[in-house]
């Protein structure tokens, strides 16, 4: 019983450790498989934002502000934005936490790692020919995929469509 | 209870994202479509067709540029397969999509450079205008169009990436382009004909 006992708390801890190295800035670098699970472990009664974009990505950087800026607007409203990078693995350190750090992103980032874009593309959308920016809107009842660039305006009459 | 629903949502998650469908797939070319021929100006201030090629057999199109990472990553598989099938037929032909307004990097100069530098063999053109992307539904650089020489004219037999692995030339286990000039080179169908992979949206 006692090891019982230990064994919980162990892996009690083993999810702490998880949870703070999480709250650290430490960045997911995820594959797809593992995107899809977490994405579908979030809260099923929210609309999700989530767009596909690369520090790299010059029209993905322009847009990045209205995403932003659509996640604090409407976080009353049970909606959440996730920026998915697929920036380079080898790059992560060198460029994209620089770049979180100077721009201060609020919305959740995660880094998609997974080469065999062959296979995922199509699961995303299976019209998506794998340019970026690419945005995905969701909630239980509706989805939509946008392989297109966004001002603030065009991604708020989108978003609206989803929580009304 | 809690993973029970978690694995139920992951399951609504993987469903959600397996079955969108808004998207319009008319733009651009289909498998089996017969391709325009062009006339635009290469590196070296001459103008490049299709037709110019009296013995080949087809050709390999890559719409690439100078300033995406992917398209770079990929520039040395480029010249790797115009080295190999150029002298089988199917020589490679790259055409460079982008607006230089928006990408100054990818101007006639610095694709001159580009070519250069990395010693390209093959001819590396600018889309004018950018007139030729769009007829063929090019969305992105690196994007690659296989095309058969027929009787009807060039038809598409392969589009998408140039292998499985952006990221390490040496890990690649699936070489689309060259399993598909392959194929046409002894007469069989292209095992994969469309593929996809991540790249640069073209400048407009």
């Amino acid at each position: 019983m006692k090891h019982v006992f230990i064994i919980i708390l162990v892996v009690f801890s083993l999810f702490e450790d998880q949870k703070s190295e999480a709250n650290t800035q430490d960045l997911k670098v995820l594959n797809f498989d593992e995107l899809q699970s977490y994405l579908g472990s979030k809260d099923e009664s929210k609309t999700y934002v989530v767009n596909f974009w690369a520090t790299w990505c010059a029209p993905c950087v322009k847009e990045l502000p209205y995403f932003e800026q659509l996640n604090a607007n409407y976080v009353n409203k049970s909606v959440e934005v996730i920026l998915v990078s697929l920036d380079f693995p080898k790059q992560i350190d060198t460029k994209l936490k620089p770049f979180l750090k100077k721009h201060n992103l609020k919305s959740e980032v995660l880094v998609l790692d997974d080469v065999d874009s062959n296979t995922w593309i199509p699961k995303v959308n299976k019209n998506w020919s794998g340019a970026i920016p690419a945005t995905l809107i969701y909630n239980k009842d509706k989805k939509e995929f946008y392989e297109r660039s966004f001002d603030y305006q065009g991604l708020e009459t989108q978003l609206k469509q989803f929580i009304k | 209870m809690k993973n029970t629903l978690k694995t139920f949502f992951a399951l609504i998650t993987i469903v959600a994202l397996s079955s969108f469908t808004n998207v319009d797939e008319g733009q651009g070319y289909h498998i089996g479509d017969i391709a325009t021929d062009f006339d635009l100006e290469n590196i070296d201030g001459n103008k490049v067709s299709m037709k110019d090629y009296k013995d080949a057999k087809g050709f390999i199109i890559v719409f690439t540029c100078n300033t995406c990472p992917y398209a770079v990553a990929y520039e040395d598989r480029v010249e790797a397969l115009n080295k190999k099938y150029a002298d089988k037929g199917y020589p490679v032909i790259a055409i460079m999509p982008n607006n230089t307004d928006v990408k100054p990097g990818d101007n006639m100069d610095a694709m001159k450079a580009r070519a250069k530098a990395k010693g390209f063999t093959f001819p590396y053109l600018m889309d004018e205008g950018q007139k030729i992307y769009p007829q063929y539904g090019a969305t992105k650089t690196p994007h690659v169009y296989v095309l058969e020489r027929t009787k009807k004219g060039h038809e598409v037999k392969y589009i998408g990436a140039i292998d499985d692995n952006y990221k390490d030339a040496s890990a690649v286990t699936k070489t689309y382009v060259e399993d598909a000039v392959d194929a046409l080179l002894v007469g069989k169908e292209v095992p994969e004909a469309t593929t996809r992979a991540i790249g640069c949206s073209i400048k407009v």
